[in-house]
């Protein structure tokens, strides 16, 4: 009877609970991150350090750390990644000052290191994918994913700038109200669309790796110890029916 | 290497009962040789709970219990410390699963009748020893100062101002500031790590010496002492030591197996076991969209939130667990096993398995008007679970079936009378024939012979 | 339950098998918990190489450091002072350093790479208090053949001005010199030995 509940329980477990982050998420959008792709993932820490790390700080990882994992040796990281002046072994910290940012942009810019766990690779995928024209924002920009965000689209060089798309749809108490139908490209970019949206892809895969390097290592000695338990599993297993031969 | 041996042990043995511990606990403890699947949880909470207290010592030596500090100093571990991240993740998965051990060990006793005489110290004390952990998980949730667990102990000590008169202040008190702070950190801290670990190791000696004096009960419920052999073993048992030593390893790596599968590959367990809303500091100035307990008080939280009225909602949360400790006297048949019950109670014990899933189900989400009734109505299954209980204790009479259909039946109405709001009747009505088809079929179709009566119980086991 | 039909040496095999794959695995699952006592990757850092510019400093000057923790020592020596030391007093205990308490290239009479500059770690081989630094000859305090070196309040050893510990005294070893190197003239690395010596 409780094996139902158990059941149930892993079911849950698989699709997980609903947490909504501001805005709905977008089904037109789906990324893939692959974290076995190193050159991904090196790429997206260049992209990040570049357009990123001015404004927001990864500040529970190490630069050291990062190339280590990445597989880059310590020169490359000190020429290519770090432009904050700092040492390889320091935490990637931003001189910005809170205050100071939330003055700028009206809101201090959240420091990443733990944003793919807190909100999911979709989410950023869809954030960096759905910045779009709108005049009555202070920079120029909306966004689809997260509407208002006080954040402006560093990446537009690349992207380009894209105009959204609207159509009225009827709401419960029979009011019509525009949303959003999609975005297309009006001015394109230094990137073709598929190159930028490599460039999201990476970046995204970036952040997912640097919220959790545990993980790079943890599946492969996660398969270890499952592989052990199943042979010290056999040999229990023989053991007890060995002596439950007794019984009956 | 014999003689060594024993002459260590016969030199420990002059001045500590050494082997006269093992033969009364282990050689020579006689365990019912019927025990199936069920029977494996008992001693894997134990597994669990040394699993929790040597991860927990190691977290200890890295960990910093500072508004400041903690969150850093959690993602310190994760990041810095040599495998600090498996140390960590072993932990927070050993939380999750014991409870899960420990909810198919409470399910066992109940299914099987272990809490009934001789055996309701034992259940008394695995109550206590169940209260105990939930006060340590959810200090425990605390420590690691992100945004859930920040809102989560704010809205868990904000019951108890509930409490008439002395509520606020006593809540002032329990934090030691007027909001969840550095002091209330500090203090969940101090009794994570050493009180409260202190009083379940001590409830835990105190359940098993109570149950080996009084032996286990088993999944036909029959007492195995009463059938001994020449030499007085009991004829239906079997030697702890080295049948259920070594089902009980064989058990252990099958649950370690899963334990594993969870820590390496799964340590979120899709938002389960860590929310993503604890990976953000905690902020006094913003609260999570919805704040859900962890999984495992989800059910209670349902049914707190299912009356509208604080006060009544935290007193039925309450009532909804200290019901369990009066198990012994409210259940009073005396046939232990299910096996031998009636279908009825059958019926009763699997609604019961569905309603507190359902209920942690409904307190992950938001309440909404249909989630809310729903709530309310499988919190009243919660309860009717024991009247039913209750009911079953003896053969009842028909005026017996008749009044008892009527007063709850009444008592349901009448609340929903009270409650009704214009524009929910609907929902009220559909809802309120939960309880009535539950106490119909359970109080009426007692009367049917093939349904209510309960079956002869054997006299020796039956495997 | 019947004995006759119990087979032994399976019994034997199994049970000994079982008890040492799984003792082999509790052993391994120690291992985390050994790791991560371990210096962490913080503290890793903290006891990276640091760079010390040393051009601006006078004959005889001493400055104190930081690494790993422990007070490191660089002392500006004069020509006489360098030249007192290679006499190779009587009173010393290991002159020659022939205990490891140094790396290759300081196991001379100076115990330095370059004679001018000395580089220590200021913790007293005997019981590990801070040693006070007395260039001064023949003070009151530590008598009139005190030639200049390092005193230890604690337990009054005694060591000359390359960190040489006397004879007969609580310290039974020359004080330690830590790895470093030369970045330019005027600029130290300690934490790492010079690139063409033996690590």
């Amino acid at each position: 009877m409780k094996r139902t509940l158990l059941l149930a329980a892993l079911c849950l477990g698989l699709t997980g609970p609903a947490f909504a982050a501001g805005g709905a998420e977008l089904p037109g959008y789906q990324v893939v991150v692959d974290l076995t792709n190193r050159a991904s993932l090196q790429r997206g820490a260049k992209y990040f350090m570049n357009y990123c790390l001015g404004c927001h700080s990864v500040k529970y990882s190490r630069y050291s750390r990062v190339g280590e994992d990445l597989g880059l040796d310590m020169e490359m990281v000190k020429d290519n990644l770090i432009f904050t002046g700092q040492r390889v072994s320091e935490r990637m910290e931003i001189a910005m000052a809170p205050d100071e940012a939330e003055r700028w942009f009206g809101a201090s810019p959240p420091d990443l290191s733990m944003i793919a766990r807190q909100k999911g690779a979709t989410y950023i995928y869809q954030y960096l994918m759905t910045f779009y024209a709108d005049e009555d924002r202070p920079w120029g920009v909306n966004n689809w994913r997260f509407p208002y965000t006080t954040m402006p689209h560093v990446l537009w060089r690349e992207q380009g700038l894209q105009q959204a798309e609207w159509k009225e749809v009827e709401n419960g108490n029979g009011e019509k109200k525009p949303v959003i139908a999609g975005l297309t490209l009006e001015s394109p970019g230094l990137k073709t669309p598929e190159e930028y949206q490599q460039l999201v892809v990476d970046i995204t895969s970036f952040l997912v790796y640097v919220s959790e390097p545990a993980r790079l290592t943890r599946e492969s000695v996660g398969t270890w110890v499952l592989f052990f338990l199943l042979v010290l599993g056999g040999f229990a297993y023989f053991l007890k029916r060995e002596y439950w031969q007794d019984i009956h | 290497m014999k003689a060594y041996f024993g002459g260590l042990i016969g030199w420990i043995d002059a001045r500590f009962p050494l082997m006269r511990l093992w033969n009364e606990h282990f050689a020579h403890y006689y365990a019912p040789k019927n025990f199936n699947f069920w029977y494996f949880f008992g001693s894997l909470a134990l597994l669990v709970l040394i699993i929790q207290i040597v991860t927990g010592i190691f977290l200890t030596m890295h960990y910093k219990p500072d508004a400041e500090l903690a969150f850093a100093s959690l993602e310190y571990i994760r990041r810095d410390v040599p495998l600090g991240w498996l140390i960590q993740y072993m932990h927070s998965t050993g939380a999750s699963f014991f409870f899960i051990v420990v909810y198919l060990h409470m399910f066992r006793g109940i299914m099987y009748g272990s809490f009934k005489a001789p055996r309701e110290l034992i259940w008394l004390l695995g109550m206590f020893l169940y209260m105990a952990l939930m006060a340590e998980a959810f200090m425990g949730y605390l420590l690691p100062w992100g945004n859930m667990s920040y809102w989560g102990a704010q809205v868990i000590v904000n019951l108890f101002s509930t409490i008439p008169w002395v509520g606020p202040d006593i809540a002032i008190w329990l934090r030691g500031d007027f909001a969840v702070s550095d002091a209330t950190l500090t203090r969940f801290f101090a009794l994570h790590v050493s009180a409260i670990p202190l009083a379940i190791l001590a409830l835990v000696m105190l359940h098993i010496m109570a149950l080996h004096e009084v032996g286990s009960n088993n999944p036909d419920g029959v007492e195995i002492k009463k059938h001994k052999d020449a030499d007085g073993k009991p004829l239906d048992g079997v030697p702890f030591h080295p049948y259920y030593t070594v089902k009980d390893i064989w058990g252990s790596i099958a649950f370690l197996f899963l334990f594993a599968l969870v820590v390496f590959f799964a340590p979120e367990m899709g938002g389960y076991f860590l929310e993503p809303d604890n990976f953000t500091p905690a902020n006094p100035l913003l609260t999570p969209e919805h704040i859900v307990p962890v999984w495992y008080f989800t059910p209670f939280y349902s049914i707190l939130r299912a009356i509208p009225d604080p006060q009544f909602g935290a007193l039925a949360m309450l009532l909804s667990i200290l019901v369990l400790f009066f198990l012994p006297w409210i259940d009073r048949n005396p046939v232990r096993s299910v096996r031998y019950r009636s279908q009825l109670y059958k019926l009763n014990l699997l609604l019961f398995v569905v309603t507190f899933a359902v209920l942690g189900y409904l307190g992950f989400n938001a309440p909404t008007a249909l989630y809310s009734e729903l709530a309310l109505r499988f919190g009243e299954w919660y309860f009717l679970f024991f009247i039913a209980l209750w009911f079953f204790s003896r053969p009842r009479r028909n005026i017996e079936r008749l009044v008892s259909l009527a007063v709850v039946l009444g008592l349901i109405s009448l609340y929903d009378v009270v409650r009704m709001e214009p524009g929910h009747e609907m929902l009220v009505f559909l809802g309120w024939l939960m309880p009535a088809a539950f106490v119909t079929v359970m109080f009426l179709g007692s009367g049917i012979e093939k349904l209510g009566r309960d079956l002869p119980v054997p006299d020796r086991v039956t495997e | 339950m019947s004995d006759d039909t119990v087979d032994v040496g399976r019994r034997r095999f199994l049970t000994g098998s079982t008890a040492l794959v799984g003792g082999t695995g509790a052993v391994v699952a120690m291992w985390p918990f050994v790791a991560s006592m371990s210096p962490s990757a913080r503290a890793r850092t903290a006891g990276a190489p640091i760079e010390v510019d040393i051009g601006q400093m006078d004959w005889g000057q001493k400055i104190d450091l930081i690494w790993r923790k422990q007070p490191i020592w660089i002392i500006r020596r004069t020509p006489e002072m360098v030249a007192m030391l290679e006499s190779e007093p009587s009173y010393l205990r290991d002159p020659n350093s022939a205990q490891s308490q140094q790396p290759e290239f300081a196991r001379n009479s100076h115990r330095s790479l370059n004679p001018e500059f000395l580089v220590l770690v200021g913790v007293c081989t005997h019981l590990g208090c801070n040693p006070t630094y007395r260039p001064d000859a023949a003070p009151e305090d530590l008598g009139s053949d005190w030639p200049g070196g390092f005193f230890c309040a604690c337990h009054g050893s005694r060591f000359d001005l390359s960190g040489r510990v006397y004879d007969h005294v609580p310290a039974n070893a020359n004080l330690r010199v830590p790895p470093y190197r030369f970045v330019s003239d005027t600029r130290i690395l300690i934490g790492e030995m010079p690139e063409d010596a033996p690590a």
